[in-house]
């Protein structure tokens, strides 16, 4: 009997080709000196009308194939860039140019587009054109934005893209009734997904068979196939999009299209020549996209025991200078708000608001962080104020077990309603609780306190809804050879899907795990996909690879069932064999998935031994035709996976800070995890997403932040300088504990993971530090010198020395 | 202007290379679009993230912060001459692969050379050292944890290795 | 991020490189480059011409004399910390130089070439600095020595002149019975400090020399100063700026904590010392 792999910590697949340096990422594809490179001139300026481009310097450049601006675009490609996802609340949609048309709004927006031999001559033709600009003055920042004294584009009134309002239940009424209520005014700074490789581009225009070749660091092949197509006014038949290795992604590569990856495209066509762009860490910082920007004002009535009677919240969220992906990031943070409680009334209004700088489409969490942020730095207000535990007020709010499905009254991101399916927080908050010693923390800060140590506690909770919809697609081919080839079509940054996704195909076929090979993000193999965002990988893909395996296991049964002459019900797979129940293996009657293959595919022509088996000659009935009317030939599954809403995964995570009562610097003591993300597929896969949100987290919470002058330029564009965290930032080890409750939704009872780590980080972290501190922490990230500052303005006298 | 050109040999996992080049060539390029050894990942080019890390003479150095011209003359090793001559993984790769050491895949390569030298200089670190050895290498996707673990794998896949032979 | 084109010198000779650098004004001298690539590629700087003295004979050694450790141009960071010799005569370095970066690029960075790089935000030219140490200097016009009150001008700037070639550099021996220590404080483990401190106590004479809080490598004398009034005193000759990591007043926190720390640590040193003889 072949052991189940699901649940299993089974090796990575992909491992092999990266540990040889053999993984082939944007940027690895087409090595060759006849492959063309792009750099692009991007506005210096954050804000201000184009007079005039010269690229006359530029032309006679030794090396140079190509420069174009906005006058060199035609048809829909001088058209504003798509926007993506429209929302009836998003009254203001504004989106860029693949190439500035008269104005830049942010540093680092595409001017101008070079095509050379090598991108060093391309940078240096970069630097001869020549701009003149008509300065206009900046917005940066939600509060000039708010202030709207300045407009970022002249008919949006007020800088405001979109203004928009849900509520459950009268909250002014209940507000007005509460025994006690409190108004917090809260903080998050910008930071990015910052993935180590960036954006890359690469194509290639076949005039023989009129076809274009696009590969591309992206999270959906199928998205930038589509807007290819549309843009370049080719048939969507002419473009394959293939995702090479991704060297990270985390959200940022789900926007599309780029405006290079419409100006590479573009360039290969017309120039005759393989074009590549690759992104430079620099060009990341300033013309990606960013995310986190939020300012909250709350409002919470509530009674003795800490139960939430009023919620009301509004929120200002900064999008950037265009909203090409529309209204998720702030939709997900006014409803993933709430997490695992229950308030009586809820309201929330949020304006997202334009700025000169670089736009902001999801970041890993998306919007759930800072959602996640305003709930819980709200739940620890409400237990100070009453001098209650903070874990108490928590729990007495909690959806308890057996009140799923739970509607909270809303509607998600997806315009679904917002109904978690299931969970238990009452027992993930014990086992958090057990996890991170929050019992015991008392005892501890004594002990420390008496040798001059400070030290603070925290826990957050949070609840995701993952594996969003519409839709995903899978198809397994099970070749004569024995190996199954299955597909699938989002894409894959480093989640291990060619694993995971092998486990499910070789426990529901009946392969061996060895013999199955997931290739995803190729629309050439599979043409439907949405992507690889809101944590719905494993749901999505993993829950359509299974019901294809299925197909394709039916398939194999009714061959197989044939040819053995034994009862579809009396045949099991096992090790990529078919045989007959309870026989024995040796002497048995039993088959394999080639056989079964060859037997699938009645042939004309024999052009192998496996060929001969299978002419029309020597397999079928011959009283029938080759292929029955509701058959196929080949041994395949296809089979789409599309649920009726959103599965709800959980968690709690919990952390010991210690403070430097001198020099304000913050040290993690220990970090703890409880989550459930339903079943597990493979453990030590959603273990390392788990260690890499925190991590994300933890950058996010203390070190990073996007430091923009108030002219609009970035001053931390570099490594240098943007402080993602070493080993040496991380805590020594992170305790993770699993819940699982399954989803009703899917087959396999499975939720969403990649996102979990990185939702409470600035919660729990302004948690910990606020109970270290003694005073409420209400701006996140938050650095020893801003702690320091903290402590001057709000701790005077200034601390006095230690006793030693 | 023709910008001059230099000849210039290049010594990589053991194989002699001529490349000609201009001086401003930086190592990480000649290696990845000269020789096609794209295992060496540029992740910043400024030195920062440590994915371009390659062995010169044996220590550690980002190849994004040399030229070419300059590593004339040189032993340079890079992730794709890591592997056991039979074409196994040396004890480094074989680490991380069970630990689960990478994610994406794209730091990985910096890890590898600098692990390997780490070890050779240390072969028995003790758990500091161990995170201090990576402690110069950015990853945005493991957060770090089994890459330390991985450390203290091949330290002893390395010792058993040791025994064995 | 390429660099921009430049003309490129490998001389094999010290004479042969300041030859060529009086032969090709503005042209850089290109050794470690873990600061100056950087620059280059960035385009932040895009001078003419590099006289890359990688290859240049005998610039390579650590020698101990009678006055300290003579370091030469093309010792690598590493090199000078893995000395034990080195970390004899003057414990200083090695105590500086494990904050110096990371490990990969002390094996490329030279230590002559931080110094003369001239950045008020290293380390090794505040231990320069605090000893009283100095750079040896060439060319066509002949060699000359640079004490290090001389060398450091301004922000990233040096007293050799574009034509010279730092040879090699002198850090004085630790005197009898003197103690030394190092401390700083930076945003992430190997990160350019936010503050940093290095401290001399030799009899009753107490001397600190501070990085990233001043335009230049600043030496303070704390002789007889009491230990509570070590940071106001040192302040008072300090000018720590606000910028995108730490506010000055933060700064200025640091110049308190970490002085007090790192004088008390040199006079331990001192104390150590003497004991272990």
């Amino acid at each position: 009997m072949t052991t189940k792999l699901m649940g299993q910590k089974v090796q990575r697949t992909e491992d092999q080709r990266f540990l040889r340096g053999q993984g082939r990422y944007a940027d690895d594809v087409a090595v060759s000196p006849d492959t063309l490179h792009c750099a692009v001139l991007r506005s210096p300026h954050a804000h201000a009308r184009i007079v005039d481009i010269d690229v006359s310097g530029v032309l006679d450049v030794d090396g140079v194939h190509a420069v174009w601006t906005h006058d060199d675009l035609e048809g829909a490609m001088a058209e504003p860039l798509p926007l993506l996802i429209p929302h009836p609340a998003l009254t203001e949609g504004r989106t860029q140019y693949a190439l500035a048309k008269d104005e830049v709004n942010y540093v680092g927006e595409a001017i101008a587009f070079v095509v050379a031999a090598d991108r060093y001559l391309a940078e240096d033709a970069v630097s001869r054109i020549e701009v003149t600009y008509d300065f206009l003055p900046p917005v940066v920042g939600i509060d000039a934005a708010r202030a709207a004294t300045n407009l970022v584009h002249p008919d949006v009134p007020g800088n405001v893209a979109a203004r928009m309002e849900q509520s459950t239940g009268d909250v002014d009424a209940a507000m007005r009734k509460a025994p006690h209520t409190l108004a917090l005014d809260l903080t998050v700074e910008r930071s990015a997904c910052t993935p180590l490789e960036g954006r890359g581009t690469v194509a290639r225009w076949d005039p023989d068979t009129n076809r274009l070749q696009v590969w591309t660091s992206t999270q959906t092949s199928t998205g930038v196939r589509a807007v290819v197509a549309a843009k370049l006014g080719l048939d969507l038949g002419q473009v394959d999009v293939v995702t090479p290795d991704v060297g990270g992604g985390f959200g940022v590569k789900i926007n599309h299209p780029w405006p290079e990856e419409l100006l590479v495209p573009l360039a290969a066509m017309t120039l005759g020549r393989t074009v590549k762009f690759t992104e430079d860490r620099r060009e990341h910082f300033i013309s990606s996209a960013h995310e986190r920007g939020q300012v909250q004002h709350i409002e919470v009535g509530f009674d003795d025991d800490g139960r939430l009677l009023a919620l009301d919240v509004q929120f200002w969220h900064d999008h950037g200078a265009y909203i090409p992906y529309g209204l998720i990031v702030p939709i997900i943070t006014s409803t993933q708000l709430l997490g695992p409680y229950k308030p009586r009334a809820y309201r929330v209004v949020f304006e997202s608001l334009y700025t000169n700088t670089v736009m902001v489409t999801p970041y890993r969490g998306a919007g759930r962080p800072q959602g996640c942020y305003a709930m819980e730095r709200t739940m620890d207000a409400i237990a100070e104020f009453l001098g209650r535990d903070r874990t108490e007020v928590r729990a007495a709010n909690f959806i308890q077990p057996d009140e799923f499905p739970y509607d909270q009254g809303l509607i998600f991101q997806d315009g679904r309603e917002l109904e978690y399916d299931s969970g238990d927080y009452p027992a993930m908050l014990e086992k958090a609780k057990a996890l991170i010693g929050w019992d015991e923390f008392p005892a501890f800060r004594d002990e420390m306190a008496a040798e001059g140590r400070r030290v603070g506690i925290g826990l957050a909770c949070y609840v995701e809804g993952t594996g969003v919809g519409p839709y995903e697609g899978a198809h397994v081919h099970i070749e004569t050879s024995g190996k199954v080839k299955v597909a699938t079509g989002l894409t894959t940054q480093g989640q291990g899907h060619q694993t995971v996704f092998a486990q499910l195909v070789a426990d529901t076929l009946g392969c061996r795990f060895e013999d199955v090979e997931v290739v995803t993000g190729d629309t050439r193999r599979m043409p439907y996909a949405v992507g690889t965002f809101a944590s719905r990988a494993a749901v999505m893909s993993g829950s359509a690879i299974h019901l294809a395996a299925l197909r394709a296991r039916e398939k194999v049964l009714r061959i197989a069932a044939d040819a053995l002459e034994a009862a579809e019900d009396d045949l099991e797979i096992n090790d990529g064999v078919v045989s007959v129940k309870g026989a024995p293996l040796d002497g048995g009657a039993a088959i394999d998935l080639g056989t079964v293959a060859v037997l699938s595919n009645p042939l004309r022509y024999a052009f192998d031994e496996k060929s001969r088996i299978a002419t029309q000659f020597s397999v079928g009935d011959p009283g029938k035709p080759p292929v029955a009317d509701d058959d196929e030939p080949g041994l395949e599954g296809k089979d789409f996976y599309s649920p009726e809403r959103a599965t709800f995964a959980s968690g709690m995570h919990a952390v010991i800070v210690e403070t430097d009562p001198d020099t304000a610097e913050i040290t993690i003591l220990k970090y703890a995890v409880v989550h459930d993300c339903g079943r597990l597929i493979n453990p030590m896969i959603v273990e390392g997403q788990i260690h890499g949100g925190v991590a994300q987290g933890i950058g996010g919470a203390l070190y990073e932040r996007m430091a923009y002058d108030e002219s609009g330029q970035l001053l931390n564009a570099s490594f240098m300088d943007f402080l993602m965290p070493y080993v040496t930032e991380m805590p020594d080890g992170i305790d993770i504990d699993h819940l699982e409750t399954p989803s009703p939704l899917n087959p396999l009872g499975i939720k969403g993971a990649g996102e979990a780590g990185v939702i409470p980080s600035a919660a729990v972290f302004a948690s910990a530090i606020s109970d270290a501190e003694g005073f409420p922490i209400t701006a996140m990230p938050i650095s020893p010198s801003e702690l320091f500052a903290l402590r001057r303005s709000l701790v005077e006298p200034v601390e006095t020395e230690d006793p030693s | 202007m023709t910008e001059e050109l230099h000849q210039v040999t290049l010594s990589v996992n053991g194989v002699a290379h001529e490349v000609t080049v201009p001086a401003r060539r930086l190592l990480s390029d000649a290696l990845r679009h000269d020789l096609g050894l794209t295992g060496t990942h540029v992740g910043c080019e400024h030195g920062v993230c440590g994915a371009c890390t390659v062995l010169l003479d044996g220590r550690p150095t980002r190849a994004c912060l040399m030229f070419a011209v300059t590593a004339q003359g040189a032993a340079i090793t890079t992730v794709e001459g890591l592997a056991e001559p039979d074409g196994s993984l040396g004890p480094v790769q074989q680490a991380f692969a069970e630990c689960h050491g990478l994610q994406c895949g794209f730091c990985t390569p910096g890890f590898l050379t600098t692990i390997t030298a780490g070890l050779r200089d240390n072969p028995t670190p003790t758990h500091e050292e161990a995170r201090e050895m990576v402690s110069g290498n950015l990853c945005r996707c493991t957060g770090y944890q089994n890459i330390v673990k991985a450390v203290e794998r091949a330290a002893e896949l390395g010792r058993t290795a040791k025994d064995a032979s | 991020m390429k660099p921009a084109p430049f003309r490129y010198h490998r001389p094999a000779t010290p004479a042969e490189a300041w030859e060529t650098l009086a032969a090709d004004p503005g042209a850089k001298v290109l050794a470690g480059g873990q600061s100056l690539v950087p620059l280059l590629s960035m385009r932040l700087a895009s001078p003419p011409a590099l006289v890359d003295i990688n290859a240049v004979a005998g610039l390579d050694a650590i020698e101990i004399r009678d006055d300290g450790v003579h370091v030469g141009a093309l010792v690598r960071h590493a090199d000078l910390l893995a000395s034990p010799e080195a970390g004899k005569v003057q414990p200083l370095l090695a105590r500086a130089l494990v904050h110096v970066a990371h490990p990969t690029i002390r094996n490329r960075g030279t230590s002559v070439g931080s110094l003369v790089h001239a950045d008020s935000a290293a380390e090794l030219p505040a231990v320069l600095a605090l000893l009283g140490g100095s750079v040896v200097a060439g060319s066509v016009r002949g060699t000359r020595t640079v004490p290090a009150e001389q060398l450091f001008v301004g922000p990233l700037e040096s007293s050799l002149r574009p034509d010279e070639l730092a040879l090699g550099a002198v850090f004085p021996a630790l005197p009898e019975g003197a103690g030394v220590a190092f401390g700083e404080v930076a945003r992430r483990h190997g990160d350019y400090a936010l503050c940093g401190v290095a401290a001399l106590v030799h009899g009753d004479t107490v001397k600190a020399s501070y990085l990233s809080v001043s335009d230049v490598p600043t030496v303070v004398d704390l002789t007889g100063v009491p230990e509570e009034e070590l940071g106001d005193v040192a302040l008072q000759h300090l000018d720590p700026v606000g910028d995108i990591h730490a506010t000055a007043d933060y700064r200025a926190q640091l110049v308190r904590v970490l002085t007090k720390k790192v004088v008390r640590q040199a006079r331990l040193d001192r104390l150590d010392d003497r004991e272990a003889r």
